[in-house]
C-alpha cells in the first residue's frame, strides 16, 4: 500500500471541501477500501474519512420510512431496524462476520456496488431514495453495473431511505470462503406491487427481475414464478458456480423468500 | 506521518506512524505487542482480532490512526494481573482449544466480545461468532468447548 494524507472532518460541509481535492476518497468503515489499497487497486493522495461525522450515523423512524445515515455500520442497522423493517436487519445482520460488521457501512456497501453485495439488492428492491450532499437518487438510477454508480467525483452519500414495505425478505445463498452473496434475492411487497431485486448473479452487477415482479405482483404465491426461465446467458461464472447454476439459484431463492416474506 | 495516541489493555501509549500503518502494525511494531497474530492481511482469517471499544474487528483491517483515543484490549490484557491466564485463555488449554495456536489470540479475543454480549451462548451461536475467525488445525470442536466451559465459568463466579 502507498502512504497518503488523512483527514478526519467533523462536518459535511468540510467533507465536501476536503473531497473538491484531486486524488481524494472517502474512507468509511475500510472493509473494503483497506484490502483494495493493500492490492493496489486503489491509490488515493488523501483519505477523509467519514466516521467522525455524526449527522450522517445513525438510524430514524418517520411515518412509512426508515432513514439511515450513510456512516451507519452494519451492526447498528441489524440492531436498530429489527422491529422496524426485519428483512432489511437481517440482511445486515449476515454480512461477514461480527468484526467486519463493528466496521463496515451501508454507505460504503452502496457506493462499492460489489456485483455480489447485499445491501444494493435492498436498496433496489426497496425503492430506497440515496442521499448525497448535492442531491438525491432513486436505486433505480443509483446502480450502473459492476462497481458503478452514478456517483460522480467527490460525491458521497449521506443517507439512504426505504420506505418501509407491507412484508419482505432477503435470501442469501453464502459463497462459503468469502461470506457473500453466491446469489442473494431481496423481494418486497408494497401496496399490491412487488420489486425483486438480485444480486451476485448478473455480469451486470444488481438488477430487477421484471417479470417475476409483474407474476408475484397479481399472486404473491411462490408458484407464480413457477413457469419463469432464468436464462443462463449473461450470468457470473467462477469457479463457485457455473452460469446454470446462479440462473436456477434465482429462482429458487426468490421462491423462499417469497415464502418467507412477513 | 501521524501521532496515535490510545490506550491498549488499560494503559495510554503514544507513537508516530505513517497514514498506511495498520492497527495490527502499530500493536505488534511500534507497540511491541506481537501476541496479535497476522495470519492472512486480507481481512479474511481474524487471527488479528482485537477490542476497539469493546468491540471486536480486525486490525489488519483498520489504520492505526482510526484508533486515535480509543480504548483498544488484546490478547496481552486477557491475563490475570499476577499473569496467570484469563478464564477464557485457561479454557482453551484445559479444553484442548488450541494446537498450533496461531489462531488463538483471534479465537479468545473474539470469545470474549461474544460472552460479554451473550453469556450463555448455544453451540450454534459460537460458530455463528466464529465466522470470521479460520483455524487449520483444532477442527474447531475443542474451541467450542472452550468457550462453553469458559462461558459456565463466568457466569458461576458472577
Ligand atoms: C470478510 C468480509 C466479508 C464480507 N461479506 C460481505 C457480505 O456478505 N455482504 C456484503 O454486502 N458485503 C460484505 N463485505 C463487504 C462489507 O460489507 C464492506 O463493509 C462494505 O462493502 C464497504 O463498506 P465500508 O464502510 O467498509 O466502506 P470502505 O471500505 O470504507 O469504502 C468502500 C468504497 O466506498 C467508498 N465510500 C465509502 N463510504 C462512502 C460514502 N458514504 N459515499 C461515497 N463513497 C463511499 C470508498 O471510497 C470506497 O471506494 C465483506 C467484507 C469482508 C472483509
Ligand atoms: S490477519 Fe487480519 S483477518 Fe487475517
Ligand atoms: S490452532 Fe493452529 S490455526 Fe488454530
Amino acid at each position: 500500500m502507498y502512504d497518503f494524507a488523512v483527514e478526519r472532518p467533523t462536518n459535511l460541509d468540510d467533507a465536501s471541501r476536503l473531497l473538491a481535492k484531486d486524488e481524494t476518497q472517502v474512507i468509511a468503515g475500510g472493509q473494503t477500501l483497506i484490502p483494495t489499497m493493500k492490492s493496489r487497486l486503489a491509490s488515493p493522495k488523501t483519505l477523509v474519512s467519514l466516521t467522525g461525522i455524526d449527522e450522517i450515523k445513525g438510524v430514524s423512524p418517520s411515518q412509512g420510512s426508515v432513514t439511515i445515515g450513510a456512516a451507519t455500520r452494519h451492526v447498528d442497522v441489524a440492531n436498530e431496524t429489527r422491529t422496524l423493517y426485519p428483512a432489511l436487519a437481517s440482511l445486515a445482520a449476515n454480512i461477514g462476520d461480527p468484526a467486519v460488521r463493528n466496521r463496515g457501512t451501508i454507505g460504503g456497501s452502496l457506493a462499492n456496488n460489489d456485483p455480489s453485495a447485499c445491501y444494493p439488492a435492498a436498496a433496489l428492491a426497496g425503492d430506497a431514495e440515496i442521499k448525497t450532499q448535492e442531491r438525491s437518487y432513486s436505486a433505480d438510477d443509483f446502480f450502473c453495473g459492476l462497481f458503478e454508480t452514478a456517483l460522480s467525483e467527490g460525491e458521497f452519500i449521506t443517507e439512504i431511505r426505504f420506505p418501509i414495505p407491507d412484508r419482505a425478505s432477503y435470501q442469501k445463498f453464502e459463497q462459503p470462503a468469502s461470506r457473500f452473496a453466491l446469489v442473494g434475492v431481496f423481494v418486497t411487497q408494497k401496496s399490491g406491487q412487488v420489486r425483486v431485486a438480485v444480486t451476485g448473479a448478473s455480469e451486470e452487477g444488481v438488477y430487477r427481475w421484471k417479470e417475476a415482479e409483474q407474476a408475484l405482483s397479481d399472486d404473491f404465491r411462490r408458484e407464480a414464478i413457477a413457469d419463469l426461465i432464468v436464462p443462463a446467458e449473461g450470468k457470473i461464472v467462477d469457479i463457485h458456480g457455473s452460469a446454470a447454476y446462479r440462473a436456477h439459484l434465482v429462482k429458487v431463492l426468490t421462491g423462499r423468500a417469497v415464502d418467507s416474506a412477513h | 506521518m501521524v501521532t496515535v495516541t490510545l490506550t491498549v489493555n488499560g494503559q495510554e501509549k503514544t507513537s508516530d506512524c505513517e497514514g498506511r500503518s495498520l492497527l495490527s502494525d502499530f500493536l505488534r511494531d511500534n507497540l511491541n505487542l506481537t501476541g496479535t497474530h497476522v495470519g492472512c492481511d486480507t481481512s479474511q482469517c481474524g487471527a488479528c482480532v482485537v477490542h476497539v471499544d469493546g468491540e471486536a474487528v480486525k486490525s489488519c483491517t483498520m489504520f492505526a490512526w482510526e484508533a486515535q483515543g480509543a480504548d483498544v484490549a488484546t490478547i496481552e490484557g486477557m491475563a490475570e494481573d499476577d499473569g496467570s491466564l484469563g478464564t477464557i485463555q485457561q479454557a482453551f488449554q484445559d479444553h484442548h482449544g488450541l494446537q498450533c495456536g496461531f489462531c488463538t489470540p483471534g479465537m479468545v479475543m473474539s470469545a470474549a466480545a461474544l460472552l460479554k454480549k451473550n453469556p450463555d451462548p448455544t453451540e450454534y451461536e459460537i460458530r455463528d461468532y466464529l465466522e470470521g475467525n479460520i483455524c487449520r488445525c483444532t477442527g474447531y470442536q475443542n474451541i467450542v468447548h472452550a468457550i462453553q466451559a469458559a462461558a459456565q465459568t463466568m457466569r458461576a463466579a458472577t
